[in-house]
């Protein structure tokens, strides 16, 4: 049995906090200077700079590239062989998290009780996801998801029957009614298949992929380009102020499914696509 | 061309703004977000003092990052708007003038804009750490046990935002992604 001391997890989320909120991914940085050089919109152009101006200062200055620093979901690949030493693993990214956003500076969003409404002043508690592996390593990626783009997803129970125009519609249609609310251009993450939670947790794993990178299977690849095109012909435009960068790219996942059901899940992912991930 | 214009905002500047206008605004305006809304929209109902009076106010639709050491304010960009619209009619009719934040408003928020004359401007939502550049003081005046959320008194000079419904009824919104769609 491998061991991980307890204190090296909790360092290492609350560095993840800190660098994922503060150094915006190379992917994100080279989607943008691409957009801004087929963005049509002049203020979309202005907008697109500012991203870049502003991804600049953040990182120079490790200071949030934006005030919501977010909801830390935190994923885990734990590897069968591997022990926690000293305490409990979710008890280490808890403490992490916390650590991370109180000494970095990064703000609490997090309230007790969704009706009473009092800040936990931490952030915590992070919403965790532990995969068991094989093997003896652990791996954890740190994703803060900001509150702006999470209002503008959704799950829908759709049929067989819908087929995949059904799913390409719901897409579409959810980003045409989140029009400037979730910061555009967005990142579109789609959970086709699965449970009704298991869907939404696919959409949101699905923001962890790299922007850039193409679906392993041809099917998919093709259905994240086509929707992709369709979402930047709907004119939102940077901010929502009219062009043709809505959607900075669409990731699919998809997973086995119910004779009777097809859920569809879109989670909304503002342009600050933050994530960051190490392996101890 | 970017319009300077100095806020408390005055009824005329309020007139004269005009949808897609870039403006910088220089001047004291107020940080408050939802939690804020809600109390500031309970003391008016029950006839209470506000914390700051309102007549030609500047409401920023924010709540910043904690401050590092050295630093002014955090990271400060603008949140979404439509969350405070419950909130916004009566603010408006007891002499709000501004709103800065980022996302589409709802009707009843765009008649009152009209009725009362005030204006809603975007600023660059992600952009916090730029933004906050323009934000030359910060001080808490009310809620402090919201956290984020406290009402601040800002103090910006050369704050960037743009105009996007007027006291005309205009919306730069509906204009702009007209004008990009592809059916």
């Amino acid at each position: 049995m491998r061991e991980i001391q307890f204190e090296q997890v909790r360092d290492t989320v609350a560095r993840l906090c800190v660098e994922a909120n503060c150094l915006l991914g190379d992917d994100v940085v080279r989607a943008f200077k691409a957009a801004l050089e087929t963005e049509e919109s002049p203020t979309g152009r202005e907008i697109l700079k500012q991203c870049l101006e502003n991804e600049e200062i953040a990182r120079r200055n490790m200071v949030p590239m934006c005030q919501d620093t977010g909801w830390a979901v935190v994923w885990v690949e734990l590897g069968s062989g591997v022990r926690i030493a000293g305490g409990e693993l979710a008890d280490a990214i808890q403490q992490g998290v916390a650590k991370g956003y109180t000494e970095g500076y990064l703000r609490k969003s997090i309230v007790r009780d969704p009706l009473r409404r009092e800040n936990t002043k931490n952030n915590t508690p992070a919403i965790i996801y532990i995969d068991v592996v094989a093997g003896d390593g652990l791996k954890i990626t740190v994703q803060p998801k900001g509150g702006g783009a999470e209002n503008m997803s959704e799950v829908k129970m759709l049929s067989a029957a819908d087929g995949a125009e059904g799913i390409k519609r719901f897409v579409v249609d959810r980003v045409a009614r989140s029009k400037a609310n979730p910061c555009p251009p967005v990142v579109v993450g789609v959970g086709i298949g699965g449970t009704f939670e298991k869907c939404a947790m696919l959409a949101k794993h699905a923001l962890l992929r790299e922007i850039g990178s193409v679906h392993p299977d041809p099917f998919y690849a093709d259905m994240e380009q086509e929707l992709l095109s369709r979402i930047n012909r709907l004119g939102i435009g940077p901010q929502g102020l009219g062009g043709t960068t809505t959607a900075l790219a669409v990731f699919i996942e998809a997973f086995p499914c119910h004779i009777a059901t097809m859920p569809c899940a879109v989670n909304i992912n503002c342009h600050a696509a933050r994530h960051k991930s190490a392996e101890l | 061309m970017t319009k300077k214009i100095t806020a408390p905002l005055s009824e005329q500047t309020v007139r004269e703004l005009a949808a897609g206008d870039a403006v910088s605004i220089s001047g004291i305006i107020y940080t408050g977000r939802d939690a804020a809304h809600k109390r500031l929209f309970e003391a008016i109902q029950a006839g209470r003092p506000l914390p700051f009076d309102l007549r030609g106010a500047v409401i920023y639709y924010v709540g910043p990052s904690p401050a590092k050491p050295g630093q002014v304010i955090g990271s400060a960009g603008p949140t979404t708007s439509y969350r405070m619209d419950a909130y916004s009619p009566l603010l408006i009719e007891h002499g709000l003038r501004g709103m800065i934040g980022k996302g589409n408003r709802t009707q009843p928020v765009i008649e009152a804009m009209k009725k009362f004359g005030a204006v809603y401007f975007a600023a660059v939502g992600g952009a916090a750490a730029l933004i906050a550049r323009s934000i030359k003081a910060a001080r808490p005046i009310a809620y402090d046990e919201l956290g984020p959320e406290a009402v601040q008194e800002l103090r910006v000079e050369e704050f960037p935002a743009i105009v996007i419904n007027d006291v005309h009824g205009n919306d730069l919104y509906e204009q702009g992604v007209a004008k990009y769609r592809r059916e």
